[in-house]
């Protein structure tokens, strides 16, 4: 959302525009619920998560100074009363995923799929190379619930990075700041992750070659 | 075959993509990487693979509201504009 736009909407939520108040919420629930899934367990606690997030956002839009975007505002929201609720219900993020990702190596595709590092002509290349996929498969829903299915596989520190880098499009900064990790860290765990959803793609793409 | 990629093997490779995309290789290291997946047909094919992969990340099926919870929350916005 542009500078003057924010400020246009602020405004008209701030005289009670109930329109304005909707299309917020159109906007932004999708992704509130998914981030809130992160830290949560289930979907309806995420969906709580989200309702309660809209209940602060209300009694705080007086106090909303503007020094950060009404989003960015949203989603500190969202993300304190997530945590909360996740340690209410004994649940936390595993810190020492987020914190030392690389601690344990993991290939971004099987070792047999290529020749052996000490091969004579090609070391180190493909032996079964990728295929490309084809082009309308990319467009069906079971796609979707493919990549879908391959994010919820993942362990939760590499599925916290993905949902906010790649589902939601957010900075590396703003990952970052919200899941407190550094920037060599969060490339690990984002590497490891998408290169676990392209092999889940992979493996359904090639069924029907 | 070049010497450039005969310098970076396709098994490490794939290990740098995120990387590459992320702008986090050095300029000798870019170098070597996009030299590699110019002339590489098998690598050219893994990271267009995950172009797409990343594209479909970032296409999420679309989700409503839960049944009345639009209309909750549109009741809670008109308490809050009363007080």
């Amino acid at each position: 959302m542009a500078g003057s736009a924010e400020a246009q909407l602020l405004e008209a939520l701030r005289a009670g525009d109930e329109a304005a108040f909707a299309q917020l919420v159109r906007e932004y629930q999708p992704s509130l619920v998914r981030v809130a899934r992160i830290y949560v367990s289930t979907q309806a606690a995420a969906e709580e998560v989200a309702a309660e997030t809209w209940l602060a956002v209300l009694n705080g839009l007086d106090r909303f100074e503007g020094r950060s975007s009404l989003k960015t505002w949203i989603f500190r929201i969202l993300t304190n009363i997530a945590k909360t609720r996740a340690q209410r219900d004994g649940r936390t993020l595993p810190f020492s995923a987020l914190q030392d990702p690389g601690r344990v190596p993991e290939a971004a595709v099987d070792a047999d799929r290529f020749l052996d590092p000490e091969h004579p002509r090609w070391p180190g290349h493909w032996a079964v190379r990728p295929e490309p996929w084809p082009e309308d498969a990319l467009v069906a829903a079971e796609t979707q619930a493919v990549v879908a299915e391959a994010i919820e596989a993942l362990p939760p520190a590499q599925r916290a990075v993905i949902s906010l880098r790649d589902v939601e499009g957010w900075s590396s900064e703003e990952v970052r700041n919200a899941l407190e990790l550094s920037e060599t860290n969060q490339r690990v765990l984002l590497h490891r992750a998408r290169s676990k959803v392209r092999r889940a793609l992979e493996s359904y793409l090639g069924e029907d070659g | 075959m070049s010497q450039d990629t005969a310098q970076l093997s396709c098994q490490e490779l794939v290990e740098l993509v995120t990387d590459y995309f992320e702008g986090a290789l050095s300029p000798e290291e870019h170098a070597r990487f996009e030299a590699h997946a110019e002339r590489c047909q098998g690598c050219g094919v893994y990271l267009e693979q995950m172009r797409v992969t990343i594209d479909l990340l970032g296409q999420p099926p679309a989700a409503g509201l839960p049944d009345g919870a639009e209309r909750e929350l549109l009741e809670a916005f008109r308490g809050w504009r009363s007080t």
